[in-house]
């Protein structure tokens, strides 16, 4: 059998090639023979025309799916994309603002670092004093809630800060990524303040939630809206394709905040979710640590058969944070004796602080608190809304 | 007509649905449900997405010009995959193991591996916007020498409910699409093909059945003419027809181009004129509701728009379905007006405004905007061209009508709208797996052996063979039940039953056999067999229906029963005579249970007692 094809490349030992008919096949390597070679594709550069009489919105790309396409080499979706694709593949982002688009890094979301937070901090600052109206951080959603959460306490700043991604890859026509980045750009031209994630509502492509970047967390694999806010509602809603923008009466206003960039972190800090049966030693593995956050079961407990080694922790200068692997509600290590005991080893409540939050905060708080005493000061302060003082919401 | 001498050239992809357990990327059951039982929905839009070689495909394209929303309705048997908010399972091994069997009946070479594929498909029957296909195997052979190109596993799209509401419970049942090879030269061989490949994917016995389950697109083309792809034919009775018009559309779109070019026509390319204000106290409803009306005169068209091209179908009708494309609802053409409530002074009115004269045809389209009216006369415009130009028969993707007319749907796709399915891991077909593949027995084969075993006549075994009751026969035939008896209840009685409107679906498989057992073991008349039926299928079970019905014993039955009883006290008889009558009411009686009128059996014993004993 002879068929003609073009060959892509090799992939467990299988050469794949494309027909003319546009379906890929397998086939072993030997069984190919070369008959010409194909000339190089040139990319196109996209020309994009702007509307100056619209504001300026600055859009910092991380990578992530709002931004992907196929990679010939491997066959699979990654992030290739600069912003400048992001407003040639979704054209309505031009009749709400001009872009400046500042490609941070190609990264996928499970590949950010501290530093790299540190790094898009800097470059929002740079963008906010430039005078932007809005920025937009584009970013794989697996970690967005933890940038978002970083974000929050390194910028002061007076206008929206908008993180946002996509659940289903843009190489798809079904992506989430155009209605997601319309809303988003309609978000960050806003009265909003604060610093956001902005993805779909509800499964339908009719309204976006916008969240506090310290109060939201992804809680489903694959869906849509897989964003949610945990302990409060979202902060207000972007409908589409109307755009039309509502902002709870909660939400940080644009220029409450005198812009500011704090932006030292001290990545010596963990998380670690207690479970049944938890071994002590995993625990000594942390000794030496400036910070570490557990997630503890219901109010905020761990085994009682832990707390000499957390004492001990302590005692050596790791400053810990409980918080509760229910999410929803707030930690009381006073209710049982085991709390009491956590409590009287050195344990800081957390509040009703989310676990991922709670660490990002530690990483700013330790480096950022002039003394240990500060330090748990803030740790049980509300800072960028990442607890409440009060639960007014349930599950 | 001489077909050939046309140089007619036609080709077809059937699209079979496999009878699999579950979906082919998802474990959900491969169930069709009634849209009222949906138990929620969701609404999405769809955009074009440029390929990996970064280009739009033309037939996604024409779908964008759109921008329409589409509303999904989910299921008990429908999960996260079909709502595209979950990457796709691997692909079903029973599905691949279907195809792998018909690819081997066509003595096929299968690919070494197979890869899925993502087809753009944009017109809101797949939740993702692209429908997941592989190529599983090439090169078949059909008996007369014909060829088939490739078989490929697809997932079928979801079922439009109306307008943009689609019924998520179809999508991702496994389909098999073979591909013919151009090699058909008359209408008639198109269906004889089609015919044979419908009675192959049978015989597997692994395919659904009924309406709605086999489709066949048919490829079409006469020199000079163009491919064109004509979707979903439904029927195999209509697919010679339908190429028979196609052949019929083609030659009058050439002749209609000549006769253009005789008179000269053009087309002016730079847009429309918007007439919005000459309609501004119009009759018409349609034109009274429109925010924008745009006019084209169509120079030396005149005539020839309302030319019918099809039964039903004209020029115009062609040059409407672009412009539906923008989402107007049609066009109005001067050949066809004054009509739909516009008057004789209005169209004179238009043809002045735009300098019309007598030879040229003016067009108008009535938008909801500015932006859609000018869209879909640019549509106009674009098929007006094609019309007069020097290939007149666009390379089109048309859907049947149920004549077997068609109508446009979109542009011809091309390969960009494929690329790599990269959730899916492809899947190694090894020689061990190839030669494990078992062909069953071809339906025709079969016919022929019930044919020549149980004696049905030949025509009545094909029917049998390819019947969806085939293996309830085969059940009951190894029960013992007598295959004419089987056969013909199949076959008679059902279709009978449902012409006259009972539900046979209704009817249990078992309910099938306990109804020959109880004929054949004499506690059921032959005859009341569409009683029985129509009872179970009324809401009874198999044992009411009996104890209502039975006329157990039919005449000859109850005939045998009383010549057996009176054989086994031939003395009795012979000795009592007449007087025998009274004590052998009571045995038969019993024997059949009662359920003989009995002043039949006494006439019966009468009868056959004066037999025996001569009279006395």
């Amino acid at each position: 059998m002879d068929k003609k094809g073009v060959y892509i490349t090799e992939r467990d030992r299988m050469a794949v090639i494309k027909l003319d008919s546009g379906y890929n096949i397998g086939v072993p390597p030997v069984s190919c023979t070369l008959i010409s070679r194909a000339a190089p594709v040139t990319p196109q550069q996209p020309q994009i025309v702007q509307d100056d009489k619209l504001p300026t919105l600055a859009i910092v790309s991380t990578g992530g799916t709002i931004a992907s396409r196929i990679d010939y080499r491997t066959g699979s979706v990654t992030s290739q994309f600069n912003a400048a694709d992001i407003l040639t593949a979704i054209p309505e982002l031009k009749e709400i603002a001009n872009y400046r688009t500042i490609p941070l890094a190609t990264i996928l979301s499970e590949n950010m670092t501290p530093p790299i937070w540190q790094e898009l901090a800097r470059a929002i600052f740079h963008e906010i004093k430039g005078g932007a109206r809005g920025i937009i951080v584009t970013h794989g959603t697996d970690t967005m809630a933890y940038s978002a959460a970083a974000i929050s306490f390194m910028v002061d700043s007076p206008v929206p800060i908008v993180f946002v991604g996509s659940q289903r890859s843009a190489d798809r026509p079904s992506s989430d990524n155009a209605m997601n980045a319309v809303c988003a750009a309609a978000a960050a031209t806003s009265d909003l303040g604060e610093v956001a994630v902005v993805m779909h509502g509800t499964t339908n492509d009719d309204a976006c939630a916008i969240h506090r970047g310290t109060r939201v967390r992804k809680m489903h694999t694959s869906r849509r809206d897989a964003f949610r806010s945990l302990g409060t509602e979202p902060i207000g809603t972007v409908e589409y394709p109307s755009r039309k923008v509502t902002l709870t009466p909660d939400a940080v206003r644009r220029g409450t905040r005198e812009p500011a960039l704090h932006d030292a972190l001290d990545p010596h800090c963990a998380l670690v979710q207690f479970f049944p049966g938890m071994s002590a030693n995993l625990l000594k593995a942390y000794d030496g640590y400036h910070g570490l956050v557990i997630a503890g079961t219901g109010l905020g407990h761990t085994s009682t058969t832990l707390i000499p080694v957390l004492k001990q922790l302590a005692d050596n200068g790791t400053l810990i944070v409980m918080t509760s692997q229910c999410m929803h509600g707030r930690v009381c290590d006073r209710v049982y004796d085991t709390g009491r005991d956590l409590l009287d080893a050195g344990i800081i409540e957390g509040g009703d602080t989310l676990p991922e939050v709670a660490l990002v905060k530690l990483m700013w708080v330790l480096a950022n608190a002039p003394d240990r005493k500060t330090a748990v000061g803030m740790m049980q302060d509300c800072l960028k809304g990442e607890c409440t003082r009060r639960s007014t919401h349930g599950l | 007509m001489d077909y050939k001498a046309l140089g007619l050239v036609a080709g077809i992809e059937i699209h079979q649905q496999l009878d699999t357990k579950e979906k082919l990327f998802c474990h959900c059951p491969t169930a069709l449900r009634e849209t009222a039982e949906h138990n929620g929905e969701f609404s999405r839009y769809l955009r074009a997405t440029v390929s990996e070689m970064g280009e739009i495909d033309r037939a996604a394209k024409e779908e964008m010009k759109s921008n329409r929303m589409f509303r999904y309705y989910t299921y008990d048997t429908t999960c996260l995959v079909e709502n595209d908010e979950e990457p796709p399972a691997p692909l079903n091994d029973e599905a691949l193991a279907v195809c792998l069997t018909i690819a081997k009946m066509f003595s096929m070479t299968p690919v070494p591996q197979v890869h899925t594929m993502r087809k753009l498909v944009i017109d809101g029957s797949n939740t993702s916007g692209f429908q997941r296909t592989a190529l599983v195997a090439f090169n078949g052979a059909l008996p007369d020498g014909g060829q088939i190109e490739t078989i490929c596993l697809e997932e079928e799209a979801a079922q439009r409910v109306k307008d943009e509401v689609f019924s998520l419970d179809r999508l991702g049942i496994p389909l098999v699409e073979i591909t013919t090879a151009p090699c058909m030269h008359t209408p008639e061989e198109v269906e004889q093909v089609a015919g044979y490949i419908g009675m192959v994917l049978r015989s597997t016995g692994k395919v659904k059945r009924g309406l709605g389950t086999i489709r066949q697109d048919v490829n079409i083309s006469i020199a000079s003419g163009a491919r064109v792809e004509i979707k979903g034919v439904q029927e195999l009775d209509l697919i010679a027809e339908v190429v028979r018009r196609e052949v019929q559309r083609q030659q009058n779109l050439l002749s209609i181009r000549d006769e253009l070019v005789k008179r000269g026509a053009s087309v002016d390319a730079a847009g429309g004129t918007d007439v919005t204000a000459l309609f501004k106290d119009t009759k018409s409803a349609v034109l009274k509701k429109a925010k924008k009306i745009h006019a084209i005169v169509l120079k030396g068209f005149a005539g020839l728009v309302g030319r019918e091209i099809q039964p039903e179908r004209r020029l115009g009708s062609e040059m409407s379905d672009y412009a539906k494309k923008c989402g107007v609802g049609g066009i109005f053409h001067t050949d066809e007006l004054p009509a739909y409530g516009v008057t004789a002074e209005e169209v004179a009115q238009l043809r002045s405004h735009m300098h019309a004269v007598e030879p040229d045809c003016v067009v108008i389209v009535a938008g909801a905007s500015e932006k859609q009216a000018a869209c879909a006369i640019g549509q106009v415009i674009t098929r007006a061209m094609i019309a007069c130009s020097d290939r007149p028969v666009p390379e089109e993707t048309r859907k049947m009508l149920e004549t077997g007319s068609t109508a446009y749907m979109r542009p011809l796709p091309g390969a960009a709208r494929m690329y790599p399915e990269t959730d899916v891991l492809p899947v190694l077909i090894d020689d061990n797996r190839w030669a494990g593949v078992e062909i069953p027995e071809l339906l025709t084969a079969r016919a022929e052996r019930f044919s020549a075993e149980y004696g049905i006549e030949k025509n009545y075994a094909l029917q049998l063979a390819s019947s969806d009751k085939l293996p309830l026969f085969e059940q009951s035939v190894k029960e013992g039940i007598r295959p004419k008896l089987a056969a013909f209840t199949i076959l008679s009685t059902t279709t009978e039953l449902r012409r006259d409107g009972v539900d046979i679906a209704k009817i249990p498989e078992q309910a099938y056999l306990d109804t020959w057992h109880a004929v054949q073991d004499g506690k059921a008349a032959k005859e009341a067999i569409p009683e029985i039926f129509r009872s179970i299928a009324g809401g009874s079970t198999f044992t009411e229906a009996l104890a209502k019905l039975a006329p157990s014993v039919s005449r000859d039955e109850l005939e045998t029963i009383v010549r057996k009883i009176i054989a086994e006290r031939k003395d009795f008889v012979a000795q009592k005579g007449m007087g025998a009558l009274g004590p052998l009411m009571g045995v038969v009686m019993k024997e059949v249970r009662g359920s003989v009128d009995g002043r039949v059996v006494s006439e019966i014993l009468r009868k056959e007692i004066a037999a025996v004993s001569g009279g006395k």
